[in-house]
């Protein structure tokens, strides 16, 4: 991969015994391109309320603030200070944990995030989980039933049905969900999530797309890879269809999988901002919007981070799962 | 790229019934986006207070919105709006992606390789959440968002731009002309940008869909177009509010958008496919799958003479037939094929590619995959009738009587596990040996096959062996059991001629160790002769001679047998002579001839041979199915050299 191309280009040159190890290389580029790009990801955090043309806190606090509470407020934010000293400032106070303060309710930013963050949280992982767990079986059995010559029609069906379950946009199909379910059937709660049920219309319209998209990929890959030699090997140590299918096939379709299943579940982290706009979910994505619509910048700027962070450590979790299933992976890119 | 073939191309996505549909959504939406607004305006703007968020009617299609406003009306007007949004922010992606991508070629190393890792960073955060970064800096609205949006989809375009121009820079013309000394803004306008100009206007295509659905979204969460102003996502966004009083009012422009995007979204796809271009989704797919070799072997049936049955016999195959389905019918690709194979013996298969050699070796060992037809008076193994249905006790004994060792053992392990592992797999399914037992036997193996420090070895992965190494590995594999048959297709070919006497001394020493059989299949006849006791020589999908190794030089009395052998350069070529070659081609499994199927290349033929297939006739020196069997053959006439061949 490019990216890793100008970080290699600093680390040591001097090969020792420890730096051999392809794991040893492998965790310390990772390492290296993760530190780069949470740098740019503060930076670009930090570098977002002064991008905004105008005032942001006369914005934030409306014409009718006196020029005096603007005023106190710019100080008390520290917006007067030199730009670098504000940085500086910045990145001490994530360090130490703070985030910034609310320009509407004076709540430190930190506990708006740990009250929110909960709920988002289990909200993006049930919905990868029962992605996961629609996908993997309907793909691998999709993938077996159109293996090379078969169920030409079956293979049809399944395209078209994941495309455009795949395409429809995750609040279109929450408003739909709520329409059927809520309003047509009243069968369950579409706002909030004070019952189990109530997580049942967001975690699964949060799921649909990603799985269709999911299986989709992992009957292409196993159509593939049941056409490998290996495959064939396994069935010359005659295992019983079940043990080739799982135990040797799908391990080798999981790869590519894996790679578009942490997009995938980096678009559902951003996908539950809509999911949960739709469902009156109380978690972040509803306290973004509603912060950039009242101009609480400090708070915008805090959550875009956390969702940031989220994305960096998925990826960082993909690549290192990729290379535990597939070594060849970490030594393609060397 | 935009002379007539490419147009061809591009209309041939129009033939298939999805393009037809989507370029008529996407034209009907063009039109209307112009049309709508002149000729519903007023009628969008229609208050009417009497009918304040009314279900539908006869008057109101969709129903009205909380002004009492016609909900259809209001989405064909919005048709405008949302097409214009959508295309700005697609203009501004593509826009953007194209400068970001072509960079890293104007700057030089330094500066491009930082702007390619931005890029790389930038493709990292979902689109959503990049369009809310911009959102925030460029204020909510239209504005704003058609540039959150427009920024938002621009890293995935120069990633786009940058694969594709990396792909032209390495072209053999573009790397002339630079070292030639043109410029690099030269080559990027004369070379790189007319190849990158289609894919990217396809991609455009289906990016435009992409933004229309993100607009939706950024208008949903009220960060879009804000009142009186109205775009689809406006109206649905409106219209969610009211879900519980007029569905309709989100319904309509909720299909709107949908439809539209998709027939966007899939109205590219279509025209992608039919001209091959690379889209974002499939550019970053890694493929680690090998493309499947497709067998394209022959057919007819054949009576041949019976093998002489004793005790000893470990394999036996009378009258093997494999078919696969075919454009018109099945296409019977092995004939009929008998022999036997005794205990310590080894038997050799030549013949060229598409003679069925390898799949008689896979019938025999019940693996042709599914779509083939295996057929067979009989088909025993150690006794065993392998024509019966499939038990777990036959597994057994096929999985620790039978070893199979594949052409190529770089693909043949597979890449994900150890190799001491899946030797291990065999002894804990068919010895019922735990993980333990199971791998301390796979590094006896290992060490059995002459493969250095198993225990290290046994941890490793299949990449991490040399292909050597790897095809000894596959032998210790049929090993792991107690084998009585090696059935071996073509072990040596990918390997090279150093490494290629190992293997084959090591399938030597296992088979003197045990008294254990081989097949081999090759088409090299120097390993066969070397190697075997006997030879079976096979033709379109017959044996059509069956001789002892020692006479294969010397004593063949099938021309073709005599060809093969002749086709072989030995120490006494002259180097300043061409290769000899068989003249002709072999035959088209789809279409064997009647009477002998290699009648049409062969020096002896005559109208006989023409008519009449000849049977597999044995005597006390083997089997011939020849009409002319043993009649000499000039020298000449055996073979050509490789001129003559079209």
């Amino acid at each position: 991969m490019a990216t890793t191309e100008a970080l290699r280009a600093a680390p040591t040159r001097t090969r020792g015994a420890w730096t051999a190890n392809p794991w040893v290389r492998f965790g310390a580029r990772r390492a290296g391109r993760l530190l780069v790009s949470l740098w740019v990801l503060v930076t670009a955090a930090f570098l977002m309320i002064h991008l905004i043309p105008g005032d942001p806190v006369r914005g934030a606090l409306g014409r009718t603030a006196s020029a005096e509470v603007v005023a106190a407020r710019r100080a008390s934010l520290g917006l007067d200070d030199p730009l670098w000293q504000q940085y500086l400032h910045y990145l001490k106070g994530l360090l130490t944990g703070d985030f910034g303060t609310s320009l509407i309710s004076q709540v430190p930013t930190s506990e708006i995030i740990s009250q929110r963050l909960p709920a988002t949280l289990w909200l993006a992982l049930l919905g990868f989980l029962l992605a996961v767990l629609i996908a993997v079986p309907a793909g691998v059995a999709a993938g077996v039933l159109t293996r090379r010559g078969h169920g030409r029609r079956t293979e049809l069906g399944f395209t078209t049905t994941s495309v455009v379950l795949g395409t429809i946009p995750d609040f279109m199909l929450g408003v739909a969900l709520v329409y059927v379910f809520g309003v047509q059937l009243d069968l369950l709660p579409v706002a909030g999530n004070s019952s189990a049920a109530a997580y049942v219309l967001p975690v699964a319209c949060l799921a649909i797309g990603p799985a269709a998209i999911l299986a989709r990929v992992i009957r292409v890959e196993m159509v593939a890879v049941l056409q490998a030699d290996f495959v064939r090997t396994a069935r010359a140590k005659r295992l019983p269809s079940a043990r080739v299918y799982l135990g040797h096939a799908l391990p080798n379709a999981l790869t590519a999988a894996l790679t578009l299943s942490g997009l995938l579940l980096t678009g559902m982290v951003a996908g539950t901002v809509l999911v949960e706009n739709v469902f009156a979910w109380p978690g972040l994505g509803s306290t973004i919007t509603s912060s950039i619509l009242n101009k609480d910048y400090p708070v915008v700027q805090a959550i875009i981070l956390m969702y940031g962070l989220g994305v960096l450590v998925i990826n960082s979790i993909v690549d290192v799962s990729l290379a535990l299933l597939d070594p060849r992976s970490m030594i393609l890119e060397d | 790229m935009t002379g007539t073939p490419s147009r061809r191309r591009h209309l041939s996505a129009l033939r298939t019934p999805l393009g037809v549909v989507t370029a008529l959504l996407a034209i009907t939406v063009l039109v209307l986006a112009v049309v709508a607004p002149i000729l519903w305006t007023d009628s969008a703007k229609a208050v009417d207070t009497d009918d304040i968020l009314a279900g539908p009617s006869a008057e109101h299609w969709a129903g009205t919105d909380n002004l009492g406003r016609d909900i259809v009306f209001r989405t064909l007007v919005a048709t405008r709006l949302s097409i214009e949004l959508a295309l700005s922010a697609t203009l501004i992606a593509v826009v953007v992606g194209l400068v970001l991508g072509v960079a890293p070629q104007l700057l030089g190393r330094r500066a491009g390789r930082l702007v390619t890792a931005s890029i790389n960073i930038a493709v990292a955060f979902p689109g959503l959440l990049l369009a809310l970064f911009f959102a925030v800096v460029f204020g909510i609205g239209a504005t704003g968002a058609v540039l959150a949006i427009g920024l938002a989809g621009a890293p995935s375009f120069a990633r786009l731009v940058q694969t594709m121009v990396a792909g032209v820079v390495s072209l053999d013309y573009v790397a002339a002309a630079r070292t030639a000394g043109v410029g690099r803004f030269r080559i990027l306008v004369r070379h790189v940008l007319p190849n990158v100009a289609e894919p990217l206007v396809v991609n455009a295509t289906i990016g435009a869909g992409g933004a229309l659905l993100a607009f939706a979204g950024l208008s949903f969460l009220g960060l879009g177009v804000q009142a009186p102003a109205y775009d689809w996502g406006r109206l649905l966004f409106d219209g969610v509010s009211a879900l519980y009083v007029n569905p309709g009012a989100a319904l309509v422009p909720g299909l709107a958008v949908l439809v539209t995007g998709l027939s966007f979204n899939l109205f590219g796809e279509s025209i992608a496919k039919a001209v091959g271009v690379p889209t974002q989704g499939t550019a970053l797919a890694p493929r680690t799958v090998v493309a499947p070799r497709r067998s394209t072997d022959h057919a007819g049936p054949a009576t041949e003479a019976p093998v002489g049955g004793t005790d000893d016999v470990v394999l036996d195959v009378r009258d093997l037939e494999v078919a696969f389905p075919g454009a018109d019918g099945p296409v019977q690709v092995v004939r009929g094929v008998t022999f036997a194979v005794r205990r310590g013996e080894a038997v050799g298969i030549v013949g060229e590619s598409g003679s069925g050699k390898s799949l008689t070796a896979l019938a025999v060992s019940q693996l042709v995959d599914d779509l083939g037809q295996v057929d067979a008076e009989r088909l025993r193994f150690l006794g065993e009738d392998l024509l019966t249905s499939d038990t777990a006790a036959r597994r057994k004994m096929l999985g620790t009587s039978m070893a199979m060792v594949f052409q190529d053992p770089m693909t043949s392990f597979n890449p994900t596990r150890r190799i001491g592992g899946q030797l291990a797999e065999v002894s804990r399914h068919h010895h019922g040996l735990d993980r333990k037992q199971a791998m301390a036997r796979a590094v006896d193996r290992l060490g059995a096959v002459r493969i250095p420090a198993p225990e290290r070895r046994a941890r490793q992965y299949p990449h991490e062996f040399s292909g050597g190494m790897r095809q000894r590995a596959m032998i210790g594999m049929g090993i792991m059991g107690s084998p009585s048959l090696i059935i071996a297709d073509e072990p040596t070919t990918a390997l090279d001629v150093t490494v290629q006497q190992q293997v084959l001394d090591l399938l030597a020493a296992i088979r003197r160790e045990d008294d254990v059989a081989l097949v081999l299949i090759s088409h090299d006849v120097t390993v066969v002769g070397e190697v075997c006791d006997r030879v079976l020589v096979m033709y379109a999908g017959r044996i059509v001679e069956d001789l002892p190794a020692a006479d294969l030089a010397t004593a063949g009395r099938h021309p073709y047998t005599q060809a093969l052998v002749a086709a072989v350069p030995s120490m006494d070529t002259a180097l300043d002579e061409p290769l000899a070659v068989i003249p002709g081609r072999p035959v088209d499994p789809a279409d064997v001839p009647p009477g002998c199927a290699y009648a049409a290349r062969c020096p002896l033929a005559t109208e006989r041979c023409r008519v009449e297939d000849p049977p597999l006739a044995g005597d006390e020196r083997g089997r011939v199915a020849c009409w002319h069997a043993g009649e000499p053959i000039e020298p000449m006439q055996l073979s050509t050299t490789r001129t003559d061949v079209p």
